[in-house]
């Protein structure tokens, strides 16, 4: 399995990156170089295994549902670049 | 006859009601002022992590099990990857290939057939932040507290086949999250939300036609309106020849129309991959068992209990259950020892049509179960007139209190006393006698005429069946 130029730049316009040809050029061959590493993989018979998601064997990490403080509001913003009326204020969207 | 078949699927989103965030502590309620439920987890800060909420998985799975889902034994969350500043982690933690539940149905039933509805999955995630626009667009403002609201995503099946099944589908699923108690479901808060996706094949053909999604419909009005409108553009579209393009709309209230939001081609790619942050959720068999054994009658259940063990009417027991606080109010009045038959007249007449002119719940009246059996008890046992039943009926909805006393002390008591109804009799016979004649020439409505003039002089006091046989003795029936 390959990864061609194209699918870099769309991923890279997906995560809002901004590749200049040559980072461009260098990532396309940088992550082929992963993926053939991870091709060894596949000389492993791994029919009878359940795929991994994780890899710390738990599972049900889980909290009760008790409500606890939050920040206040003037902590809340204190790292927002702009705020007004008590929210985050972005520029302007519409849609999604 | 169109020569199209309609074919519609929902995707319906409930917030849950935990009193904390899914993955977070801070309060999930509703209506505080903005930015002041959030803490670094939920604002996405770096370094923090997610602990799941376990009352929220068990409502998921609660839900799930009432849309007669299958539960996995193996769950996972996954990260959905977008940029919109409703999100300050840029992903959203939902469950993208191992949902909590999976191949559910429920029924319903639009002008008198029944009809099963699949549901393809049941998935658990975060809500996201409010948006509000500024007029002048010169910037957006966003409230944070709705984020890491835990919410069910619940996706239907395309099995569908009119905006009227699809607004249906809407109030059934309404009313078995409500009864479950895992949601508050009110579409005007939000905390029900309803995306609806909608194509045409011409009849006879199985291939679907391609769909279009459409967002914003937060009404069970809107869905159907919506729905129908969508339908017809359709329709047209293909009528002149044209195609479909698959694009998300959105509806517009206001212009009762629709809107193109997006085309497929600006579709999002949203690159799913197990959330690392959090574990695996195994459900074993004892904990399914524990959560399916909470779950309460659910409406159809009680629909067929009321009828079979009260002997009510389709229609009047689906009035009863149609809304789970009406449901638990009647069952109470029952406990209470009234008479059923007369607790579901005055449920389904008086108290639903108070509630609906006022746009009301039940909880916004003082009346209790205890003083509506009190008053059909004194309707049953003489003390008042079914007319005075109506007043004392108002009283308790406005002012609540005990109808017995409230009878006593307003006078509302009933006439009973045979020598003073005689008397009224007489003076009511004598003043009219052209009714006397009709009466005693068969014509009954007359005798209804008599009685009604009693209960006017009376002031609906007095008692009618002794009225109506004081009458028939005095003039000699």
């Amino acid at each position: 399995m390959a990864i061609s130029r194209e699918q870099v730049e769309h991923v890279a316009r997906l995560a809002r990156l901004d590749l200049t040809e040559e980072e461009a050029r260098l990532y396309t061959e940088q992550l082929n170089d992963i993926l053939g590493f991870a091709e060894k993989l596949n000389e492993l018979d791994t029919k009878d295994i359940e795929p991994t998601s994780h890899v710390r064997p738990m599972a049900n990490a889980l909290r009760e549902d008790e409500a606890r403080p939050s920040l206040s509001r003037e902590q809340a913003l204190a790292n927002a670049p702009e705020s007004r009326d008590g929210m985050f204020e972005v520029p302007a969207v519409f849609e999604k | 006859m169109s020569r199209y078949e309609t074919v519609i699927g929902l995707e319906v989103h409930a917030e849950l009601s935990t009193e904390s965030k899914i993955f977070c502590g801070c309060s999930t309620r509703f209506g505080a002022p903005p930015n002041t439920q959030t803490c670094p987890i939920c604002l996405g800060h770096p370094g923090v992590l997610p602990v799941l909420n376990r009352q929220a998985v068990e409502f998921a799975m609660k839900a799930a099990l009432a849309l007669n889902c299958d539960i996995a034994d193996t769950s996972k969350f996954d990260r959905k990857n977008y940029f919109y500043p409703d999100l300050p982690k840029a992903y959203q933690i939902s469950q993208y290939d191992q949902p909590i539940g999976a191949n559910g149905w429920i029924e319903i039933e639009v002008d008198g057939k029944k009809k099963r509805i699949g549901i393809t999955r049941v998935h658990l995630e975060e809500d996201a932040g409010k948006l509000n626009h500024s007029e002048n667009g010169d910037g957006s403002l966003v409230d944070y507290n709705r984020v890491g609201v835990p919410l069910i995503e619940i996706v239907s099946e395309p099995d569908m086949r009119s905006p009227q099944e699809g607004r249906a589908y809407l109030e059934k699923l309404k009313q078995i999250l409500q009864y479950t108690g895992v949601s508050d479901v009110k579409m005007e808060e939000g905390s029900l939300r309803c995306d609806a996706n909608i194509s045409l094949r011409p009849k006879e053909q199985e291939a679907f036609g391609t769909k279009t999604e459409m967002k914003n419909l937060n009404s069970f009005r809107n869905v159907e309106r919506a729905l129908e409108y969508e339908q017809k553009r359709q329709a047209d579209v293909l009528d002149e020849g044209g195609t479909i393009v698959q694009q998300t709309m959105r509806w517009l209230e206001n212009e009762n129309r629709t809107k193109v939001m997006r085309s497929k081609e600006e579709a999002h790619d949203y690159r799913y991959f197990p959330e690392p942050d959090l574990v695996q959720l195994k459900i074993d068999e004892g904990w399914k068992k524990k959560v399916q054994a909470s779950l309460p009658e659910l409406p159809d259940a009680r629909r067929e209990r009321y009828m079979g063990e009260y002997g009510l009417s389709a229609y009047d027991a689906g009035l009863l259950t149609a809304s789970k606080p009406i449901a638990d109010f009647f069952d109470q009045v029952a406990a209470e020892g009234a008479d059923t038959k007369a607790a579901t007249n005055w449920i389904t007449g008086e108290l639903l049509g108070y509630l609906n002119t006022r746009d009301q719940e039940l909880s916004d009246t003082q009346i209790t179960p205890k003083s509506l059996a009190g008053m059909i008890g004194l309707i049953e046992k003489g003390t008042i007139s079914n007319t005075i039943g109506k007043k004392v009926f108002k009283e308790l909805l406005e002012k609540g209190g005990d109808p017995g006393e409230m009878v006593e002390e307003k006078g509302w008591v009933q006439i009973s006393d045979e020598g003073k109804l005689k008397e009224i009799v007489t003076e009511v016979v004598s003043a009219n006698p052209q009714s006397v004649t009709d009466l005693k020439n068969g014509k009954d409505r007359a005798l209804g005429f008599l009685v009604g003039q009693v209960m006017k002089a009376t002031k609906g006091k007095a008692n009618p069946k002794l009225v109506n046989q004081l009458i028939r003795e005095h003039i000699g029936l």
